[in-house]
């Protein structure tokens, strides 16, 4: 058999499409987690629910009008409701959003991200668009994952600004007022991490495929709690791939090997 | 005075009859926005913008604006490379997640010249919910753990039933909302069709609304369907008839987005910076006397494709 050839973001949106159980009400902008969700569920979740902050809910991900942004009006292709922004982001604090996902700039040892700013508030060194729904989602979602690239100068040991809070630090999330939501697992095209439960901080938890240790490490700006044992990914299918390409002929939102 | 005390004076001496308002665009915005205004603008990133209005604002050279929506987007960029804002209040400005971070937004901010107040798309929502309801202030969790009460000043409060931890957003009342709708009368009678956003809780909060609307109708057509009016007539100031006013964004039920205009625009600036932002503005805004010539620079048969597609999708067709 012939080694499947695949890039960083099309095993990050295989995982990301792995990880959400059926029936589940998702809670993501666009881009490659959408597209891990559309593939989950074509394969794993038929059931699942995608609300957009845009206030659509449960549209029809049918890949012929993939939406630019969750405020688009591709987002509420065949949606059952389109409601008020304010309507869909109180829903996720009223407890109804399962699963959020994230990306970031930077993301520290604690899983906060930052997409304001890096450097000073009134005069940035380099000024970023800023939470969007990112914060609401972080904050407000019962279990929250971050989907990123896996690169030295996003994972620092301490981010520039929290725009958008994981376990915020060693005191974790309820001495900051957070009492709902969790952040669950942060999924890159090298590896997946988790936190440990007493720490709080970002934990190995496997690697990609023909991944070594090191290369993880090399590229990340703080070391992750490394576990005795570290489970290695199983690689993505050949349908996996098949569909996520189908979705995106052009790998516009899910890169595609060269 | 505090802004709550002042905006209910303002509602409360306003010529609430129900009169006609349809004017000009030129006419609503030199009445309606003024020099150092704060401007609450509808949609959220795509989808209605107030471009139509953005654009004559721009040609009558509107100063000192603070702008406050909650997903910035094209109609902020060319406020900002026209230099005219002086602080965005918003959750996000650039101009599209597939465009990467604004270049001119980088420069306005990063060289000091321009504040961006951050907050969370929840925390402005409900800012404008708050003045909405003619309160001072909404709790809720969003923020809590982060760092953006440390840049937009929320304060944490203390639940006074429960004892929980909170953050509490200000009420923002605008000086004026301008809000893109597909249909209203002449009274200002307002529908939405799809999402609506913040938008309904704009119009309330602020204390002058301007409606930009792709069809004018007759007030009968409202009363039929008087449970889609989201916005009600004794709010608004002023009416204006701008079909495509959203381009080249997309508009729900009637197109979708011009997106090799944006694309065009953005290359531009890549390579060309402000200089090309500026001749953008040269040609399709300072070069044109109003929206309708505006229109006619735009090519009919991409529009109508975009139309096509908008029906397509608003119909949800295979």
């Amino acid at each position: 058999m012939t080694e499947l050839r695949y890039t960083g973001a099309e095993i990050a949106a295989v995982v990301a499409a792995r990880s959400v159980e059926d029936n589940k009400v998702v809670f993501t902008g666009t881009g490659l987690p959408l597209m891990a969700m559309a593939l989950a569920q074509r394969l794993y979740a038929p059931n699942l629910v995608i609300v957009f902050e845009g206030g659509q809910v449960q549209p029809i991900l049918s890949g012929k009008y993939t939406p630019f942004s969750p405020n688009d009006i591709r987002a509420g292709y065949k949606a059952v409701m389109l409601a008020s922004t304010t309507d869909v982001l109180c829903l996720m604090q009223r407890g109804h959003v399962d699963y959020g996902f994230i990306s970031g700039a930077q993301i520290d040892q604690y899983g906060n991200v930052n997409t304001s700013f890096i450097g000073d508030y009134r005069k940035p060194k380099v000024r970023l668009p800023g939470s969007g729904g990112a914060n609401d989602i972080a904050s407000l979602a019962s279990k929250v994952i971050i989907i990123t690239r896996h690169e030295k100068r996003r994972f620092v040991e301490k981010v520039d600004f929290i725009t958008s809070p994981g376990n915020v630090d060693e005191k974790g999330r309820e001495y900051h007022g957070l009492i709902f939501g969790k952040p669950l697992l942060i999924i890159t095209g090298l590896a997946v991490m988790d936190y440990h439960p007493e720490l709080k901080r970002v934990r190995l938890k496997a690697l990609h495929p023909g991944v070594t240790l090191e290369q993880v490490l090399d590229n990340m700006g703080f070391k992750p709690i490394i576990p005795d044992k570290i489970e290695v990914t199983k690689p993505p299918t050949e349908e996996e791939l098949r569909i996520l390409r189908e979705m995106d002929p052009e790998g516009r939102w899910v890169e595609h090997p060269k | 005075m505090m802004d709550l005390i002042e905006a209910r004076k303002v509602a409360e001496q306003r010529d609430h009859s129900m009169k006609d308002k349809l004017m000009s665009m030129d006419e609503a915005v030199r009445k309606y926005v003024k020099n150092g205004d704060t401007v609450a603008l509808s949609s959220a990133n795509y989808n209605r913008l107030a471009m139509a209005a953005v654009r004559e604002m721009i040609r009558q050279n509107i100063r000192d604006l603070t702008i406050a929506k909650t997903l910035c987007s094209f109609d902020v960029e060319l406020l900002l490379a026209a230099g005219l804002v002086k602080k965005v209040i918003s959750s996000w400005t650039s101009i599209g997640v597939v465009w990467g971070v604004s270049r001119i937004f980088r420069m306005r901010v990063e060289s000091g010249e321009v504040e961006f107040e951050e907050w969370s798309n929840l925390g402005i929502n409900l800012r404008f919910k708050a003045a909405a309801m003619g309160v001072p202030f909404l709790p809720t969790f969003a923020m809590l753990g982060s760092d953006l009460p440390k840049v937009n000043k929320a304060m944490t409060i203390t639940c006074p039933y429960t004892g929980l931890k909170l953050i509490a957003v200000p009420a923002l009342f605008p000086d004026v909302a301008i809000i893109h709708v597909q249909r209203a009368d002449k009274y200002g009678n307002a529908i939405i069709d799809g999402p609506v956003f913040a938008d309904p809780d704009i119009a309330r909060a602020a204390k002058h609304v301007i409606i930009t609307a792709e069809e004018i109708v007759d007030t009968n057509e409202i009363r039929r369907e008087a449970d889609k009016t989201c916005i009600p007539f004794f709010l608004v100031d002023a009416v204006v008839c701008a079909p495509f006013g959203s381009h080249p964004y997309d508009c729900f039920g009637y197109y979708d987005i011009d997106y090799e205009h944006v694309d065009d625009y953005v290359n531009a600036v890549k390579e060309g910076k402000l200089e090309a932002a500026q001749e953008y503005l040269q040609e399709y805004v300072y070069g044109v006397k109003d929206h309708f010539e505006y229109l006619q620079k735009i090519p009919l048969e991409r529009v109508l494709a975009k139309v096509h597609r908008a029906k397509a999708i608003r119909y949800g067709w295979e």
